[in-house]
């Protein structure tokens, strides 16, 4: 096993055993992202002096004999929306293209603080806006499970390089799926928060009643450990809820015997590929088997869920966006004669094609004569939409759904169709609208052998329950442990578990069905996490 | 709702955004097709329901009006395209006598 295909929590405790000091740790990241990240481009920026300058001082720290923190030496990737001091941040935007932030969003500071190592910032779609990263001002981020395909979005550049062990583990945002989507999309764990529990101050604002922040890691338990981090009221940001402190590493029991697992029959509709249909199936068997009780659930406003969050979006979105006029920071048109002129030609050479039809989408409902009629509508859906997921959640402990209609697809392949596009958020956009806690974690292989997650949704503020069935599930199965083959695939080729390029040997069970059976542990065989 | 080019003319002023020609007709055309998917909306009565703008229910978050230091000026203005003293420089505003 090499230190950069460890978990966090693997890592950390070497680390705290002294067994590898810190700035090992990080060297070993830095080197493997030079080794792969030409192919996967999951970096805009390399903090590389700044991480290494925290390592030595980390490993000063533990020199001294002072206690190892949660997240110890553990080496982080940042997406490109949460402002890092001293550290280019650009929402990959050519309008924000050299801005650098003068203080560090909550969340980086709370990584910091456990002892985290932040090694750079990541790709993603510009502003958020897109499920494939193509959106990219700058460029698109490859999946590592296939580089012809893309890593989904808009957190894709976060997802790609956990996937690819480019960092052990890494925060994404999520609006519509931004985080789920790509995590699924890549094969690892991505967790969508209630809305409120963790702050958003110094990140860059999208959406902001949808907008949340979630860990991105290659087990369950690492986003335990790093929800735990960044969980918690901030008084700079408004929508931060006060609660308790909650050990969400306490709640994670592999045992689901007896719990009350809804599937809610509007998820497994029409437009599903027949793969993540296959693989979602099996799963659901899975938790069957291990005692629990699946029922079935209605949640009627399904449907209306796109149409829904695709005017409160945009809406929330120009009215953010209008902030970038070329005035305090990022680009600026040069030799404009007035201001209007300046602002209206930094705006149309900043933003991408992208950005700039969910502008004027979001400009359109909310304008005179039209507001009532797109933006009050959909507002009041908005609360059908959440009363669906109250009354679905009263009589279940959780609910499970694929994360995405399809595995990851193709460059090109839904850039000149915006609603085809947005129909790869389909399962996810809910949960954001609800503002209730979601994760998607590895279930399978689709598609190609490419992987599907299984979405777990709970009531608000029960992250606990979710991560409770996602790392259940996560024990019972070998899929979290697959890896992509990438970089020097030479004699010492790094690749753990199984990799997909393998065919039917992909899922240890040789029979190479379509969808792919799920890798069962045998029974009684021991968790080794 | 069909969006016209001159739809797309009267947002993009609002936006401030600038789109030429060829721009204007695929932003009709692309606007025209989203808006018509989210019609979908119509569907349903929504006559007694109250609109939901946040997931969660807070009202009036404050804070003690405590003194403490800000952003430091010249950390605030270091990003600045282009500045004047402690102020940002902008083009002119106002339309000269």
């Amino acid at each position: 096993m090499r230190l950069y295909e460890l978990t966090a929590h693997e890592l950390k405790e070497k680390i705290e055993r002294r067994e590898v000091r810190v700035e090992e740790a990080v060297r070993a990241l830095l080197d493997r992202i030079a080794e792969v990240d030409e192919a996967v481009r999951a970096y805009v920026t390399l903090a590389r002096e700044q991480a290494l300058a925290k390592a030595r001082a980390a490993d000063e720290r533990l020199a001294r004999g002072e206690p190892a923190r949660p997240l110890e030496g553990v080496p982080v990737a940042i997406k490109d929306n949460m402002c890092t001091r001293g550290i280019e941040t650009t929402c990959s935007s050519k309008i924000l293209k050299g801005f650098v932030p003068p203080y560090d969003a909550t969340v980086v500071e709370l990584l910091e603080r456990a002892g985290a190592i932040i090694i750079g910032k990541t790709n993603m779609d510009e502003f958020a806006m897109g499920s494939s990263t193509e959106n990219s001002g700058f460029f698109p981020t490859r999946n590592p499970w296939d580089l012809e395909r893309v890593p989904g979005g808009s957190s894709g550049g976060s997802a790609a390089a956990v996937a690819a062990d480019e960092a052990v583990a890494a925060l994404g945002s999520d609006t519509g799926g931004s985080v789920r989507q790509p995590a699924a999309l890549c094969g690892v764990v991505g967790l969508k928060p209630t809305y409120g529990l963790v702050s958003r101050y110094g990140l860059i604002a999208f959406a902001s009643s949808l907008d949340q922040i979630g860990p991105i890691t290659k087990d369950v338990r690492d986003c335990a450990l790093v929800l735990g981090v960044i969980a918690g009221h901030d008084p700079r940001d408004s929508t931060s809820v006060p609660r308790k402190r909650c050990d969400y590493l306490k709640g994670l029991v592999p045992d689901v015997r007896g719990m009350r697992i809804g599937v809610p029959k509007e998820y497994f509709g029409e437009g599903m590929a027949p793969g993540v249909r296959a693989a979602v199936g099996a799963a659901l068997k899975t938790l069957q088997d291990m005692g629990a009780i699946l029922a079935d659930v209605s949640l009627p406003h399904s449907e209306y869920a796109l149409a829904t969050y695709y005017i409160v979006a945009p809406a929330e979105a120009s009215s953010n966006l209008a902030r970038y006029d070329g005035v305090r920071y990022g680009h600026r048109a040069p030799g404009c004669p007035d201001s209007v002129t300046m602002m209206t030609q930094t705006r149309s050479e900043g933003f991408g094609a992208e950005v700039k039809r969910r502008i004027m989408l979001g400009t359109y409902t909310l304008s005179a004569g039209y507001y009532e009629a797109y933006y009050l509508k959909a507002l009041k859906v908005r609360t059908l939409i959440t009363r669906d997921f109250d009354r679905a959640l009263e009589k279940c402990d959780c609910l499970v759904s694929p994360t995405s209609p399809t595995v990851a697809f193709r460059f090109g392949e839904k850039m000149n169709d915006p609603l085809a596009m947005y129909l790869s958020d389909i399962y996810t956009v809910t949960a954001n609208l609800a503002g209730i806690p979601a994760v998607s974690i590895p279930c399978g292989f689709g598609e190609d052998r490419m992987p599907v997650g299984l979405q777990i949704l709970g009531r608000h503020y029960d992250e606990a329950t979710v991560l409770r069935v996602a790392y259940a599930f996560e024990q019972a199965t070998d899929f979290h442990k697959a890896k992509p083959v990438l970089g020097g695939a030479g004699a010492d080729g790094a690749v753990v578990g199984v990799a997909p390029a393998c065919g039917a040997a992909a899922t240890g069970d040789g029979s190479g069905e379509a969808g792919g059976g799920p890798t069962r542990k045998p029974a009684g065989g021991e968790a080794d996490a | 709702m069909k969006i016209t080019i001159a739809d797309v003319d009267h947002v993009a002023m609002l936006a401030r955004l600038r789109f030429d020609e060829d721009e204007k007709a695929g932003m009709a055309e692309q606007l025209s097709r989203i808006v018509e998917y989210v019609e979908k909306l119509n569907e349903l009565d929504t006559g007694d329901v109250s609109p939901m703008a946040h997931a969660v229910p807070l009202r009036n978050v404050l804070r003690d009006d405590e003194v403490r230091a800000s952003l430091d000026p010249e950390e605030a203005l270091r990003n600045a395209p282009d500045r004047e003293g402690d102020f940002f420089r902008v083009p002119r505003i106002l339309e000269s006598e």
